[in-house]
């Protein structure tokens, strides 16, 4: 019993520990140094690696969540007769939930696994204290464009998502299904707000990137340098970040549809 | 070249934000109609709004003719104070007569107002107020009416 309670506070203190390092780690990273902080060519490199790779996954994604969203919505509306309100419906779904969440979850999936993956084994093969020696700073050097590449592509990687997500879902609707094409568009353009559904959705995903990335990276700088470590570290960023991205997505509803 | 083709998708990439962002103002959320050529200002005073919000639109015999720009409450009067914008193109000469009325599209859709023209030769112009006003329909208001008058009998 007391060995269990041990365990527990063990346990509980490790992650608060973490948690700590973690904070420290961000601060250090992103705060201490900009966008450029090892050159501006190392970010952009960043941004091609977790933006640019991510695009075809986001796009095809995007497209056939789009379509599926105008299907199934279809079918229900049409039993209330109000199939005209099918792009409101679409738009707003994409927009407000489904475009940042969504995204985050790929993003975590495609580029959050990959840099953990790299960061270890940077980590496992001596690379980051071999910087340390010749008096380069692993974070500023290896870190930080990495989380700032991160936050800059995640919210263009969500508004991709909603702008594919609501032109399939046009494509099923209109050209599908035969719904009045002025209808779609009309309806949706009078029902969605420019600052409360687009720029909230935006901000929504801007905070899933920095999440996501943060998680990532530290996950990788974490690691235990072996494989068995790696592997599990890999895990960790996956699971960690999506149900980081899901709880968040909660408050942040909560508080926008508060009228904060 | 290796550095360039990185570059140049990652311009591309930027590039493809910024249409979608273009592309969700003014495709999606219709932030277009302040764009849209020279309008005049006209004003309204209503009983009940019904539900009408900013951005409602305006129309004559079922045609858009410009957009509800602001709500606001007339204290004096104790009713409400729209301000709607016209598009001089497409409705320069409504004449001082004329009459809104607050619809709604279907029987349970959004509110709009609708203008029906008057015969007078004088028109409105900018800033000017329509006299002849008709408040919405509260569904709640009518059922209660009708209960009343079928409990009268």
């Amino acid at each position: 019993m007391i060995r269990f309670v041990q365990r527990v506070g063990q346990h509980g203190v490790q992650t608060l520990t973490s948690l700590g390092r973690a904070t420290v780690f961000f601060a250090r990273s992103l705060l201490w140094g900009g966008p450029g902080s090892a050159g501006f060519g190392e970010f952009i490199k960043q941004i091609h690696a977790l933006g640019v790779r991510s695009l075809s996954i986001v796009i095809v994604a995007g497209f056939f969540v789009g379509m599926v969203l105008a299907l199934q919505g279809y079918s229900i509306l049409v039993s209330f007769g109000s199939e005209a309100a099918l792009g409101t419906m679409v738009a707003l779904t994409l927009l407000r939930e489904l475009g940042p969440v969504l995204t985050a979850l790929l993003f975590a999936g495609r580029a959050g696994s990959a840099l953990t993956a790299e960061i270890g084994l940077m980590k496992a093969t001596d690379q980051l204290s071999a910087m340390e020696m010749m008096g380069v700073d692993p974070l500023k050097r290896v870190i930080t464009p990495r989380l700032w590449a991160g936050i800059v592509a995640m919210p263009i990687l969500a508004a991709l998502f909603s702008v594919v997500g609501i032109w399939g879902g046009a494509f099923v609707a209109v050209d599908m299904i035969g719904i009045d094409d002025g209808a779609y568009w009309g309806n949706m353009q009078a029902a969605v707000v420019f600052y409360d559904d687009v720029i909230k959705g935006l901000i929504k995903s801007l905070v899933f990137g920095v999440v996501v990335t943060w998680i990532a990276v530290y996950q990788g700088f974490d690691a235990v340098p072996t494989a068995e470590g790696i592997g599990k570290s890999t895990t960790q960023t996956v699971v960690l970040s999506s149900l980081a991205v899901l709880g968040l997505d909660f408050v942040l509803t909560a508080a926008m549809l508060g009228g904060l | 070249m290796r550095m360039r083709t990185v570059e140049l998708s990652v311009g591309i990439f930027m590039l493809l934000g910024v249409i979608a962002m273009v592309l969700m103002a003014l495709r999606v959320s219709g932030l277009t109609h302040s764009a849209q050529g020279e309008t005049y200002t006209l004003k309204a005073r209503f009983e009940n709004l019904a539900g009408l919000n900013e951005r409602a639109k305006v129309s004559m015999s079922g045609v858009t003719i410009g957009r509800v720009t602001r709500i606001t409450l007339d204290p004096e009067w104790y009713a409400a104070v729209v301000e709607m914008e016209i598009s001089t193109q497409k409705m320069r000469t409504l004449s001082r007569d004329s009459s809104a009325a607050i619809l709604t599209a279907g029987l349970l859709g959004e509110k709009y107002i609708g203008l029906t023209v008057g015969a007078e030769d004088e028109y409105l112009t900018d800033g000017d107020w329509i006299e002849d006003t008709q408040s919405g329909i509260v569904l709640e208001e009518l059922i209660g009416r009708f209960l009343f008058n079928s409990a009268g009998q």
